[in-house]
């Protein structure tokens, strides 16, 4: 995977206001790695229409940290898990990674 | 614009309350997490706008649209395109806003709402005023209690302890205060426009600079009601 998260859209928003910046990616922290932690349980247990759920979510913090790229990927997994296909998910794991590392970085 | 914001994921409340600061009318007064606290929510607080979140559990933003009694415009936030063109069957829905949502987007939606509310207040104000156009008021001169109707008062000048009716060619000198007054007068046709004066808006003849005419009379407009009028007005 050669796209890699950035701050633009955040800092865009933020208007240059740092303490917005900062109380955002407290939030992004704390709300990702959950969101993660509930798809790959549901996943687990099979309830793919809740992983799928759960990917919709997680697509808007795709966006949100500039992988369009990631973000279609995203787009076509949530509507394959709801027709029950999982083929996708290896690829998918590899961009949550790749978010977590970051958003972990940012603490 | 009162505004709150509905969704489940704070981050994307956190967006949303970040880009309504860039709108100098947009006031957030409460960001819920869920449609259930929302429903509550406005059970005391009356608000001009929600942005609403499509997929949330348990209640989504589809169920709360279809629940929620009188609501006021809706913006829907969504990550889901799809959505779209089934949103706009509902009339109070002015836009939908695709996440994430980008600063020049929302710009774009705060003008539509603008227009949207400047809309409803405009319908709601010509409603208003089709329902008081045979209304009057009764007025006590010389302990006679006289009926005037609104459309034919022109105007009401403060005068002392006193205020001065325009209506019908005449003149009533009445005692009371331009705030008594204004409680009684629809607001559909009515606006103070100056500390000593009340005029009735549809009877204005022109304006210029800062005062209006009225049947042969020149009102001052004061700067502080001066914008209010302006708005007020069918302006081309």
């Amino acid at each position: 995977m050669t796209e890699q998260p950035n701050l633009d859209y955040i800092k865009e928003i933020s208007g240059g206001n740092e303490e917005f910046e900062k109380k955002f990616l407290t939030i992004i922290q704390t709300e990702f790695p959950k969101e993660k932690q509930e798809y790959l349980d549901f996943l687990k247990v099979d309830n793919l229409e809740e992983s799928a759920k759960i990917i919709h979510k997680i697509k808007h913090k795709l966006g949100i940290l500039g992988l369009n790229t990631s973000y279609r990927l995203a787009v076509k997994y949530e509507e394959d898990l709801k027709r029950g296909d999982i083929q996708l998910k290896e690829e998918f794991d590899e961009v949550l990674q790749v978010v977590e590392d970051f958003v972990l970085k940012l603490a | 614009m009162k505004c709150i914001i509905v969704d489940d994921e704070a981050s994307a409340r956190a967006i949303v309350t970040a880009l309504c600061k860039t709108i100098p009318k947009m006031e957030v007064v409460a960001e819920l997490p869920n449609a259930l606290e929302a429903l509550k929510f406005l059970k005391h607080t009356q608000v001009d706008l929600i942005f609403l979140d499509i997929h949330m559990p348990k209640l989504t933003g589809v169920d709360f649209i279809e629940t929620v009694n009188d609501p006021p415009k809706i913006v829907l936030t969504t990550s889901d395109k799809d959505f779209a063109i089934e949103a706009y069957g509902y009339e109070f829905i002015v836009d939908y806003l695709v996440k994430p949502i980008t600063y020049e987007r929302f710009q774009k939606c705060a003008v539509k709402l603008e227009n949207a509310l400047k809309k409803s207040k405009q319908e709601q104000l010509e409603i208003n005023a089709a329902q008081s156009e045979e209304e009057d008021l009764f007025i006590n001169i010389d302990r006679r209690l006289i009926k005037l109707k609104f459309k034919d008062i022109l105007l009401i000048e403060a005068k002392g302890d006193y205020i001065e009716i325009l209506a019908q060619n005449k003149r009533f000198r009445v005692h009371s205060t331009l705030k008594k007054i204004k409680e009684k007068l629809p607001e559909s046709r009515f606006l103070q426009i100056h500390r000593s004066y009340i005029i009735n808006f549809t009877q204005i003849i022109d304006i210029q600079d800062n005062s209006v005419l009225i049947e042969k009379s020149v009102i001052p407009i004061s700067r502080s009601n001066r914008p209010e009028l302006m708005q007020r007005l069918n302006l081309l």
